[in-house]
């Protein structure tokens, strides 16, 4: 099979409906073909990592779903840095361990993907 | 060049369906080919049969049937994205003991292996929505 670098782009809060669990089950999906996979955190997107949410009882905490990213070997997760500091955010707030980028590196680091999965 | 598509909303909460669309439409007139329309998220709404607009409005789904027919173009939707708004397909419901029918014609039911599969195939893939 093809092998393609895919690049998540998530931008959207936790509780954005289903998209959230959507977006992971497509990325789950992806990463279980064998693809090259690394997740962007922009916007309001790094709440989605945020640790210690406390959600209804009916209400998933997005923090615990994305533990399954490691059970797919999905290991590699960038943050935008102004994302976490215009939201009062440290990359140690998040439930997994991230690399940090600037909004200036974004545009190369977009460069190393085959495709840009925006979500 | 060859496309694969996604749409993600629905008809009425935005009007990327309808830009894809007419993307769709320019891509082939100029000779490319989509390889693949994946409907996810709330982009399943597309695929209704039964969505009945007043006349004097675009009626989506049969743009797409349309589509589909002229040029043998390959829509999917998503079956867990369908499923969790209520679009039931035939053989789906009938497993399910209802005798729902929701899929407009040309639609298929799919899963989101396919939609790697298309991206995978694709020159360039695209997100609407």
């Amino acid at each position: 099979m093809a092998m393609k670098r895919f690049l998540f782009c998530l931008r959207k809060p936790p509780h954005s409906g289903a998209y959230v669990q959507e977006m992971l089950d497509t990325i789950l999906i992806t990463a279980a073909f064998d693809q090259t996979v690394a997740l962007l955190l922009l916007d309001d997107a790094v709440f989605q990592l945020k640790t210690h949410q406390q959600p209804p009882a009916d209400m998933k905490d997005t923090a615990a779903i994305f533990k399954a990213l490691e059970l797919y070997d999905v290991t590699t997760i960038y943050v935008e840095q102004e994302s976490l500091q215009e939201r009062g955010l440290l990359a140690a707030d998040l439930f997994l361990p991230v690399q940090v980028c600037a909004r200036k590196d974004i545009a190369a680091l977009m460069q190393q993907f085959d495709v840009l999965f925006p979500g | 060049m060859k496309f694969a598509i996604q749409i993600n909303s629905s008809p009425y909460h935005a009007n990327s369906g309808q830009t894809a669309y007419q993307f769709a439409c320019a891509a082939l007139a100029q000779g490319h080919q989509i390889i693949r329309i994946f409907f996810y998220h709330d982009g399943v709404y597309h695929a209704f049969r039964y969505a009945m607009p007043p006349d004097d409005e675009r009626q989506f789904s049969q743009c797409w049937t349309t589509l589909a027919r002229d040029h043998q173009i390959d829509l999917l939707v998503c079956i867990s994205a369908a499923q969790r708004r209520g679009l039931l397909a035939a053989d789906e419901a009938r497993r399910q003991g209802k005798t729902d029918n929701d899929l407009a014609e040309g639609f298929r039911i799919g899963g989101l292996g396919q939609l790697l599969e298309a991206t995978l195939a694709a020159d360039r893939f695209l997100v609407f929505g």
